[in-house]
């Protein structure tokens, strides 16, 4: 197989703005952002509310949520089909295979990533941070905040993971998205559809699109991480 | 003898199997200063944190005229009693920054926040490190933000919790001036201590904490 050939003419695809590669890089982008930005407050409230409270049956929620880190996603977008499907409790919804079950399937992949971190992040943050907050007069809410901000790397990390998770997933994408051209065509799903027809050009193409955003994120917490004064 | 400011009645406290309070009851009258004695693991730091609303307990307190179950600490209440760690945690940001978050917390405009933090931080006698990170701080200087974050709120209590330990020199000197100058200030304070020169302190009431008990040592 020829590498350096298909390797060329990606990089002649990227550069020249074909409309249609570019297409994908925007719905795999523009559906995950919108997933995250949705579903990140509620999960980092979940993931702080499960650090610092006790209850019965805290231990076993804990371990749920680790697990559903490790589910495969293309049950998770089985699960959200069966839920969209005509005959599905949500079929009225007419949102099976648009851009919008596919955020909703990233919303559901997403949350345990962030749940998890964001626990963390809180179980490992200095206790004085809450005290200090509420014995300065801060009501509950607000005292939630300051810790989290104080621990807004750790949490910073939670979003980014997040993110890293639902960008280069493939299961869920093709199950309730349908990978329609110029409709819910993501990166990883086009990556899969071109490479099972010999296309090797737009796959590498995106996948180097991929390796960039993995890349942005890893190197933007670094230089977050910085500039907190904590390097 | 008037009424006290704050009280905690029928006190009960426990870790596990250990009892720490087993029905005590303590009063702290309004202007007074007082200094909690005892050895390790007696419960002054419990005491303090429980009066401040961070520990639950069993029992009731009161306040002015307002009494209630300690296990429902009234959120207003934290407006007026405020209590500073053995270690103080400063959040991440300048140390005026860090001045203003009780001020901010009270609704009160940032023009006068920054005055009124300035102010506080002359005090302390760090009006030239305002704008410092805290990690770059001395314990000392730590401790002494921690004074003045607190004092800028104008607490109707004050609650220190060994606010000298660790430190020695210059740092215990600079921390001891302050702690005084806020019991002579007329703040209701309660300091929870084994250092000597702050339990001789003529202004303040020593009371013991020993045995699940709170006794005046006068």
């Amino acid at each position: 197989m020829d590498f350096f050939g298909p390797t060329g003419d990606a990089f002649r695809l990227l550069f020249t703005g074909d409309a249609d590669l570019w297409r994908i890089i925007y719905t795999s982008l523009s559906c995950s952002l919108i997933a995250l930005v949705l579903i990140s407050p509620a999960a980092i409230a979940v993931g702080f509310l499960i650090a610092k409270n006790t209850f019965p049956g805290r231990r076993a929620l804990v371990v749920l949520i680790q697990a559903l880190l490790s589910f495969p996603t293309v049950v998770v977008g089985l699960v959200i089909y069966m839920l969209l499907s005509r005959q599905g409790p949500l079929g009225f919804l007419r949102l099976l295979f648009t851009p919008e079950a596919m955020i909703i399937g990233y919303m559901a992949i997403a949350f345990p990533v962030l749940v998890v971190f964001t626990l963390s992040a809180v179980q490992g943050a200095d206790p004085r941070i809450y005290e200090t907050a509420r014995s300065l007069g801060a009501a509950r809410g607000r005292a939630a905040l300051t810790t989290l901000y104080e621990v807004r790397f750790g949490v910073m990390a939670a979003v980014f993971n997040g993110f890293g998770r639902v960008v280069s997933e493939v299961g869920c994408s093709i199950m309730v998205g349908g990978n329609i051209a110029g409709l819910t065509r993501n990166i990883p799903t086009a990556i899969a559809l071109e490479t099972s027809k010999g296309e090797f050009t737009q796959g590498i193409a995106l996948g180097f699109v991929l390796i960039v955003v993995a890349i942005g994120i890893n190197v933007a917490l670094a230089w977050l991480q910085g500039r907190g004064g904590l390097d | 003898m008037s009424a006290p400011l704050f009280s905690l009645l029928g006190l009960g406290k426990s870790f596990g199997e250990r009892v720490l309070f087993e029905n005590a009851q303590v009063g702290f009258e309004a202007g007074s200063g007082y200094v909690l004695t005892g050895p390790n693991g007696s419960g002054k730091t419990t005491l303090l944190r429980i009066a401040a609303g961070l520990e639950p307990a069993r029992g009731q307190a009161g306040f002015r005229v307002q009494s209630s179950a300690i296990a429902e600490y009234p959120e207003a209440w934290r407006r007026e009693i405020v209590y500073v760690h053995q270690q103080p945690y400063l959040f991440h940001t300048s140390i005026e920054k860090n001045l203003e978050y009780g001020l901010a917390r009270r609704g009160m405009p940032p023009a006068e926040r920054i005055a009124r933090a300035r102010e506080a931080l002359e005090w302390a006698g760090l009006g030239d490190r305002r704008t410092v990170p805290p990690h770059k701080l001395s314990g000392g200087e730590k401790q002494r933000v921690a004074l003045a974050r607190a004092k800028v709120l104008n607490p109707t209590l004050l609650l220190l919790d060994e606010p000298t330990a660790n430190l020695d020199g210059d740092a215990r000197r600079q921390v001891l001036e302050l702690v005084t100058a806020l019991c002579i200030e007329n703040h209701t304070v309660v300091v929870a201590s084994h250092d000597p020169e702050i339990i001789r302190l003529a202004i303040l009431n020593r009371l013991h904490v020993y045995g699940g008990h709170i006794k005046s040592d006068d």
